[in-house]
């Protein structure tokens, strides 16, 4: 009892000190942790921040260049591009938040049971696996969306269907690596049951490394919603997405280049600050898994 | 090598029976009339009843899928629901636009990512390597389509370097290179970075490998360590990597051939799925899917023949 409570903080406060060490001295990581807190906060906080109503109409302030009024310009229906850049980032982050989290429970669901279960078991889901991400991620996309036609919904779906092998294969490999391990044998001879194996050890073990991997995948997602948009096969209008922003802008590159910036930047910026992060992330809880991604 | 080529194939075949069953059984996952969804809404009866007559819809499943894959088999991927022209003829006819994109853009990416990897592993932690390390992330992560919707921007409208839209004109060989620029621009920088950082990484454990310490002590010059050693050694990852890529470059060529205005498979399938065309947008996914299948399996076989180490891994 005692020796728990002295062991415990200790471990905690170095994890956290090796986290805020590793992220001063590295500048990336820093510079993406403040990408990602002003992305979330704005997402969050958006009602609060947009200066207009970003789905109000004003036909004859249409296709306006940026001023102090319309930060980024306005879009051919007289939209705040600002506004709806800031709301746009809603989308974005809803997206990945609940595709990410549902492929990434039923990855973790179907990996154990492949690195757990029979041979047989194991080789049906790795080759169940292998076909789905043997379709090219738009094209299967464009299939489904053709279907049942465009719709968030959609994007989440696909996205959810698409990813589910990619995190089911980490977790395979490392319900693999530790059932081959002494103390696994040891549980067994002690009697243990599966359902005891499978919870109480291979769970804390194998939800480090989907929750890094998952982390990673931010960017990922947020990509396929704003390709999917801009393509027309995403998010309905009037709803505001970065991929809807860029979409109305190729229309009018030629005269309004703004709208086709405004819409870019904050892709740019949402990438590159969640995978600085993250890579910051698995380089200090995880390094081994550097060699697998 | 022999058993290792025939399991891989067989792999390979079930990933595509797989995939193909899945895509075929979509259409009747989704609720409503199949017939009316893969026909579209401007299906005449006539044409309901003749798709009806060539799938066998009424029939089970499996029926209707043993056929449907027997028709694949023969190159018979359906018919057009509008010019019922043959599928397979339309998907070949574009073939060559997206072939060359990606082949320019795989070419491009290799010709710089790779000594880019090489130079910063040799020059470690110099001001190259950072540098290099943060241009592998960023373009890793921007997406592709936003690159090719800047470039257009930048280099075509701005500018005025280059083209902004079409293929270029038939035969004349200059313009249609011009007109690859851009679009292979945005297909491959992703690429560039992807290469660089993999190189790099592999350049550094051969580096430290036996063999190469033992020519230092012969006291061969670096460069030539360097070039006719290491190199060789340090590029098979990459090389064993260019069937994934392909892959890659095939989403990226949708959004490259839309945003460029290009004929390619890529535009063929979003114009299909735009007027809900499902036949060619299925044929096409499948066509492409068994591309991507059979790249990614030259590569492993590839990279087994070099390595037999991987062979046993299967």
């Amino acid at each position: 009892m005692t020796e728990n409570t002295l062991e415990k903080p200790k471990k905690d406060t170095s994890v956290f000190a090796t986290l805020v060490n590793h992220m001063l001295k590295d500048r990336l990581a820093m510079i993406g942790l403040i990408l990602v807190v002003i992305i979330t906060g704005s997402a969050i906080f958006a009602p609060y921040i947009v200066p207009h109503n970003p789905n109000k109409l004003n036909v004859r302030h249409r296709l306006k260049a940026p001023s102090s009024e319309h930060l980024l310009g306005t879009d051919q229906l007289g939209r705040d591009v600002f506004s709806r850049v800031i709301i746009g980032s809603r989308v974005a982050l809803q997206v990945a938040l609940v595709s990410i989290s549902v492929a990434g429970s039923i990855g973790l669901v179907l990996g154990m049971l492949a690195g757990f279960g029979t041979k047989w078991l194991d080789s049906f889901l790795i080759i169940l696996f292998d076909s789905i991400r043997s379709f090219p991620t738009i094209m299967f996309a464009l299939a489904v969306v053709t279907l049942v036609g465009p719709s968030l919904n959609t994007v989440i779906l696909v996205v959810i269907v698409t990813s589910i092998p990619v995190y089911g294969r980490i977790v395979r490999t490392q319900t693999q690596a530790i059932i081959h391990n002494d103390f696994i044998m040891a549980e067994k001879a002690m009697g243990a049951g599966k359902v005891r194996i499978i919870l109480v050890h291979i769970l804390p073990n194998v939800i480090g490394p989907l929750l890094i991997i998952a982390s990673m995948d931010i960017p990922v997602v947020v990509t396929i919603e704003a390709g999917l948009s801009f393509l027309g096969l995403g998010v309905r209008p009037p709803t505001a997405s970065w991929g809807t922003i860029l979409n109305d802008g190729y229309a009018f590159i030629r005269n309004t280049p703004w709208l086709v910036i405004a819409g870019g930047a904050p892709l740019i910026l949402t990438t590159l600050g969640f995978t600085f992060l993250g890579e910051a992330l698995r380089d200090v809880f995880d390094p081994k898994l550097r060699r697998e991604v | 090598m022999l058993y290792y080529l025939i399991k891989r194939l067989g792999v390979a075949a079930i990933t595509v029976v797989i995939a193909v069953s899945l895509l075929y059984g979509m259409i009747h996952a989704v609720p409503g009339d199949p017939l009316s969804i893969v026909l579209g809404p401007r299906a005449t009866p006539e044409m309901k009843a003749a798709l009806n007559e060539r799938l066998g819809l009424d029939k089970p499943f499996v029926i209707q899928l043993g056929r449907f894959f027997l028709n694949v088999t023969q190159g018979d991927l359906g018919t057009d629901v509008f010019s019922e022209r043959e599928v397979s003829e339309i998907f070949f006819s574009q073939l060559p636009y997206t072939a060359s994109l990606v082949f320019f853009a795989i070419g491009w990416s290799a010709l710089l990512g790779i000594p880019l990897g090489c130079y910063s592993a040799v020059k470690r932690n110099s001001f190259i390597d950072k540098l290099t390390g943060v241009f592998s992330v960023g373009t890793i992560t921007i997406p592709s389509f936003v690159v090719a919707l800047y470039s257009l921007l930048i280099f075509a409208v701005w500018l005025k370097w280059l083209p902004a839209i079409g293929a270029g004109k038939e035969g004349d060989l200059w313009d249609q290179l011009a007109h690859l620029v851009l679009p292979a621009f945005a297909v491959g920088l992703g690429w560039v970075g992807y290469l660089a950082r993999l190189v790099r990484a592999s350049m550094l454990e051969v580096l430290g490998e036996n063999h190469i310490r033992t020519a230092r002590a012969f006291g061969l010059p670096e460069r030539k360590i360097i070039l006719t050693y290491a190199l060789r050694l340090a590029v098979l990852p990459a090389v064993a990597l260019l069937g994934v890529g392909i892959g890659y470059m095939l989403s990226g060529a949708v959004f490259a051939e839309i945003v460029f205005a290009r004929p390619g498979v890529g535009k063929l399938i979003y114009d299909s799925v735009i007027t809900r065309n499902y036949p060619v947008v299925m044929g096409s996914v499948i066509m492409t899917t068994i591309i991507f299948v059979l790249s990614t399996t030259i590569a492993d076989l590839v990279s087994a023949f070099l390595d037999p180490r991987i062979r046993e891994n299967l």
